[in-house]
């Protein structure tokens, strides 16, 4: 299994407040083939850690440590080269696909602004591409024409997957891309992904805080608390043999499908406590 | 009052009918009327939950809307202990609000922030007029205690509060009247799983306290299934099944709902 990215003690800071983690020492590895869920609540620093990645951390925040991908360390790079990496090896979609598009340009003009920008494609080899692409994620090929506003959400989260996968990336981040979605459609877009996923050989990095979709979709798992990464492994280990009191209790509140379940809130006094005693 | 007398109807809707009209064609000048709710019938049972269950657009948010009077009907009746909502005068049907409240989506947009906490809590039994100045005081606190809040949290404004305890506000906003029947429009899709799972309790808790009906408008069907006894399932404004959560789960009649129930992530896996 070769690795794509391997990012260690990666920690993340207000620029004028460094001493308050907003990520604190995360290492992980992702490899290609698999898709690895990072879990937490909001304000874990789930997204702060997909943005470190891409450089695309705002100017009040800075961050330290390595992030290598495919053997070079792009937390290093200017942002001249990383706009090389950007798009072309490393593709990201956005929760929400109402305001991600830019409105006034049809999709296919969009889907083909990063052919045109990393690999040089014009004209009819362009036009072919960007059809391809379009059948890919499953929307007919006339939609090229189409502006945003006239595609459900759904649609418009297909021509965003089409727009992060057109240069073939290597990696792939996608933060919460079906939160904003019907659960039918939520669906039908996890299938994608995990369709584009194997036919490519991505690595995906994918960011939710729905323990339903992380069973959907994970091969592995990463549990975030406040900055720190408290749990990694398998699916399976993480979801049916819990080891930090914390993803034990967020199990807890989550709603089954039996309905069986008694509910139990996170008591946080009572984690501080025992993580103190772990 | 106890919850064993099921059969007592609290709210009954009959043949709900609303439609919207469209602009559409090139310029707009066209009209397109679109059914948000087609021929839909609910009963809600004393000290029960109803689970209205649809995608976006399947005129769960107009269903609620209307059966609190809130958008006018085409057609149909709704009845509220017997009384048809539609027929009454703006007074009476004031004085009615009192017993049907409702708490919203998204606790950031529906707390006016240029007010104290206590005032927006405080305000309807303000225009109830019930009680004293000093009564309707000790309410607002008793009640922001009960949901989880403090006395003291009375006044200071929305945004000095998380998501999770703009809800708890909510809350307290729409049961400090003691209402009978409660509207909660997806009242946990905002929050986070863990959040999610204390205001469940908190409602569960109050409805049994208080023995309110909730009518309990969800995408979510885990959510449906922890929550509520009976449900319906609506499609492009029309309601495809309905009846007992536990039956539908384990044997969905229509294929719309097999595809919902379908759709839950994680479903495979468990």
């Amino acid at each position: 299994m070769s690795e794509i990215l391997n990012i260690s003690h990666l920690t993340v800071t207000p620029k004028n407040e460094l001493n308050r983690f907003l990520v604190k020492d995360a290492t992980l590895k992702l490899s290609a083939g698999k898709t690895t869920c990072i879990v937490g609540e909001s304000g874990s620093g789930k997204s702060l850690t997909a943005l470190s990645i891409m450089g695309l951390l705002s100017k009040q925040l800075q961050s330290t440590g390595s992030v290598v991908f495919q053997g070079q360390d792009i937390a290093k790079l200017d942002n001249k080269a990383l706009q090389k990496i950007r798009g072309a090896k490393i593709g990201m979609i956005f929760q929400e696909p109402m305001t991600s598009l830019n409105p006034v340009l049809t999709v296919g003009y969009q889907i083909g602004e990063s052919l045109t920008a990393h690999l040089g494609l014009k004209g009819s080899g362009l036009k072919l591409r960007v059809e391809s692409l379009l059948q890919q994620v499953g929307i007919p090929m006339e939609r090229a024409n189409s502006y945003p506003d006239e595609l459900s959400g759904g649609q418009r989260q297909r021509v965003m997957i089409a727009m992060s996968i057109a240069c073939e990336p290597a990696l792939l981040i996608a933060d919460e891309p079906t939160t904003a979605l019907d659960m039918t459609v939520q669906a039908q877009i996890l299938q994608l992904l995990d369709e584009l996923k194997t036919r490519m050989n991505m690595a995906m990095l994918f960011i939710t805080h729905d323990f339903g979709v992380v069973a959907d979709i994970a091969d592995d798992v990463i549990v975030m608390f406040r900055g720190e990464i408290v749990e990694t492994g398998t699916k399976k280990q993480v979801l049916e043999k819990p080891q930090h009191p914390y993803t034990k209790a967020l199990l807890a509140c989550v709603p089954d499908y039996e309905g069986k379940k008694q509910l139990k809130p996170i008591d946080y006094a009572w984690l501080k406590d025992s993580k103190v005693a772990a | 009052m106890t919850n064993s007398n099921n059969s007592e109807v609290i709210l009954q809707a009959n043949h709900l009918v609303k439609t919207y009209s469209q602009n559409s064609g090139r310029f707009g000048f066209g009209q397109t009327q679109i059914k948000a709710l087609d021929d839909v019938s609910i009963t809600l049972k004393a000290g029960s939950t109803l689970a209205i269950v649809g995608e976006s657009g399947s005129g769960k948010s107009t269903l609620a809307r209307c059966l609190l009077q809130l958008q006018p009907l085409d057609s149909g009746e709704v009845l509220f202990q017997g009384k048809n909502l539609a027929q009454l005068d703006a007074k009476s049907l004031r004085a009615e609000r009192k017993n049907l409240q409702m708490v919203f989506q998204d606790p950031f947009a529906s707390l006016n922030p240029r007010m104290r906490v206590g005032e927006i809590v405080g305000e309807g039994l303000l225009i109830h007029d019930l009680g004293s100045a000093d009564a309707q005081k000790n309410k607002v606190y008793q009640m922001l205690e009960r949901v989880g809040l403090k006395a003291n949290d009375a006044l200071k404004y929305p945004h000095q509060f998380s998501g999770g305890q703009r809800q708890r506000i909510g809350i307290a906003r729409a049961l400090v009247l003691e209402p009978k029947v409660v509207v909660c429009d997806e009242p946990v899709s905002a929050l986070d799983v863990s959040v999610q799972a204390q205001i469940l309790l908190l409602l569960k808790e109050l409805q049994r306290e208080m023995n309110l009906s909730y009518l309990f408008i969800s995408h979510d069907l885990r959510v449906v299934r922890h929550i509520a006894e009976e449900m319906v399932v609506m499609h492009k404004g029309k309601i495809v099944e309905q009846g007992n959560v536990v039956e539908i789960y384990n044997a969905p009649q229509q294929p719309y709902t097999k595809q919902l129930l379908s759709a839950i992530p994680g479903r495979k896996a468990a």
